[in-house]
């Protein structure tokens, strides 16, 4: 089985978000960049189905600068076997999709998270399975494989529901699908000579265009209220903030 | 300008987070036309005319009685051909969101989702998104003639503009291929308030020192008409379900009150309530960052606390 695993670069989710360049560009300096946390999880679970069936390969790609390959290279720690990058800034997800789309042809399993934390669009795994002409299931808790069928839990408001499908297939993946897997020295060690292959992204039209950022209103201070005196909260909800 | 709306249904009823999505888009101004699909109650097809569609198509079709994703995506496509639609509005969602992009792939539309305002329309169509999980807001230009948008909760404001709606049986044709996924069984709570849609949630932490302490947490929710939420680690623990988890990696909440019992605040779980309106803290811990992000706090021991606030609320509410 061949399982495409795509990967988002995106900052810690400690990192305090700030804007350069007249609100156009993110403010890098002083932020650690990290696999996205929903696509560690699909790579953690690619790399179980990997050890469990032999004659299993992971791919991973990304779209991103150069910037992003010690990220690719962690992924590539963990356990893929090989990676594709192409050479694009991904501001908008329907780029990015067209992208990935490019190249998931004659992948068994496409797996990513269910969203990248930058972003937030929560889309690609749907476009790019349309793209492709394939299922796709998103956000999946649980998935197994039966020969060619894929047995899945996918997390609804409120509640999940069992969901099957047929390989080949796209699924966005969020806890507790696996355990996220922590680079082992021999890992970060063969990661340095696995191939990364780079690749110029296909031309296309922007049809989202990203014009600037903005960072919400500061918010004011905390008022304190004494703990012998809750009902001054419940005043205060009430007539001040108005939410009762 | 026609805006085709996609109303989710639920248990028979219009889910709140759609009569946003229908004001939305009564409120970006032009024709709207809502479409249902799967079984529904007259009653509530007739109401969204209250709510600004003029118009509401009803594919009553029992195949649709289950929201497959390819499906409905076929189905919203075909509508929107039909109709003549220059936008599709829906509000964000576990099946909203994916149909919405296959959606805009099948008709060559811009997409966005997590908008959390109407459009900027006076050169272009400008819209503000929610990203870095609450944390930013990115402006994009949808440059494609057609337009699909997925819009966050609070983008708009549920009122009534006292319309009235023809109801349209709408005839579809599905095809075989489009079921490509079956849904075995589903889950739900039922009769609590959705966690996504609620206007007041009231979270729990580890502080509240396992799961057979949530009881005075539930009766505050209870008198509240609020959902109940937690933090990582109690959903981790096993102590609540996994969709109650609010945070980075979990549930984004909106709601007018966010009430967090014994939750420390960590950055992540701030990242999942960032957009509520108002926060209350209760920690025993007086230096636990939550605070800091907090519109009211109270230093103290949430089993003394938390069964005060109820009884403080209940009679104040008479």
């Amino acid at each position: 089985m061949k399982i495409l695993v795509c990967i988002s670069h995106v900052p810690d989710t400690t990192s305090k978000i700030n804007f350069v360049d007249n609100n156009t560009k993110f403010d890098t300096a002083g932020v650690q960049f990290i696999i996205g946390p929903y696509d560690d999880y699909a790579l953690a679970r690619a790399i179980e189905l990997k050890e469990a069936t032999p004659g299993t390969t992971v791919t991973v790609i990304n779209v991103g600068p150069a910037e992003t390959e010690p990220t690719i290279r962690k992924a590539l720690a963990i356990g893929a076997d090989d990676a594709i990058r192409v050479n694009a800034d991904p501001t908008d997800s329907f780029f990015v999709a067209t992208q990935i789309a490019e190249h998931a042809k004659g992948f068994d399993l496409v797996l990513m998270g269910r969203e990248s934390i930058d972003y937030n669009s929560g889309v690609v795994h749907a476009m790019v399975g349309e793209m492709l002409g394939l299922p796709s299931v998103s956000p999946v808790m649980k998935l197994d494989i039966d020969g060619s069928k894929v047995k899945m839990t996918r997390e609804i408001e409120g509640g999940k529901e069992e969901v099957e499908s047929t390989l080949p297939l796209v699924a966005g993946c969020q806890e507790p699908i696996a355990e996220w897997k922590i680079p082992n020295m021999r890992g970060i060690m063969s990661a340095r000579t696995k191939p990364l292959k780079v690749v110029e992204p296909k031309a296309t039209e922007l049809s989202a265009v990203l014009q600037k950022f903005e960072l919400p209103a500061p918010k004011g201070a905390v008022q304190m209220i004494s703990a012998d005196n809750v009902a001054d909260l419940v005043t205060k909800l009430k007539n001040e903030a108005k939410v009762l | 300008m026609t805006t085709l709306v996609f109303v989710e249904v639920a248990e028979g009823k219009v889910r709140k987070s759609s009569l946003e999505a229908v004001c939305f888009a009564k409120a970006m101004g032009g024709s709207v036309t809502a479409i249902v699909l799967g079984s529904s109650d007259a009653a509530e097809l007739q109401s969204l005319g209250k709510y600004g569609a003029t118009k509401v198509l009803h594919a009553a079709d029992p195949k649709l009685d289950k929201g497959i994703i390819q499906v409905y995506s076929a189905v919203l496509t075909k509508a929107m051909q039909d109709e003549n639609a220059d936008v599709l509005v829906l509000a964000n969602s576990s099946l909203g969101t994916p149909v919405a992009a296959k959606v805009a792939v099948k008709a060559g539309a811009s997409f966005a989702s997590n908008v959390v305002e109407l459009p900027n329309t006076t050169s272009g169509f400008i819209v503000k998104r929610s990203i870095y999980t609450g944390k930013a807001f990115s402006i994009v230009e949808l440059k494609n003639a057609k337009k699909v948008i997925a819009i966050k909760k609070n983008a708009a404001e549920v009122k009534e503009s006292g319309g009235t709606a023809e109801v349209v049986n709408y005839s579809v044709t599905l095809s075989d291929a489009d079921f490509n996924t079956t849904i075995l069984s589903s889950e739900k709570a039922t009769g609590d308030i959705l966690l996504p849609e609620a206007e007041i949630v009231v979270s729990g932490g580890r502080g509240l020192k396992g799961p057979e302490h949530w009881g005075i947490l539930e009766e505050l929710a209870k008198t509240l008409h609020a959902a109940t939420g937690c933090s990582k680690p109690v959903s981790d623990m096993g102590w609540r379900p996994h969709h109650e988890h609010v945070g980075q990696t979990g549930v984004k909440v909106a709601p007018q009150l966010y009430i967090a019992i014994g939750i420390s605040g960590a950055i992540q779980h701030l990242a999942g309530v960032n957009s509520s309106k108002c926060i209350v803290v209760i920690n025993k811990d007086a230096d636990a960052p939550f605070f800091k992000a907090a519109d009211y706090g109270i230093v103290g021991d949430a089993f003394d606390v938390v069964p005060k606030l109820t009884v403080a609320i209940k009679s104040a509410n008479g």
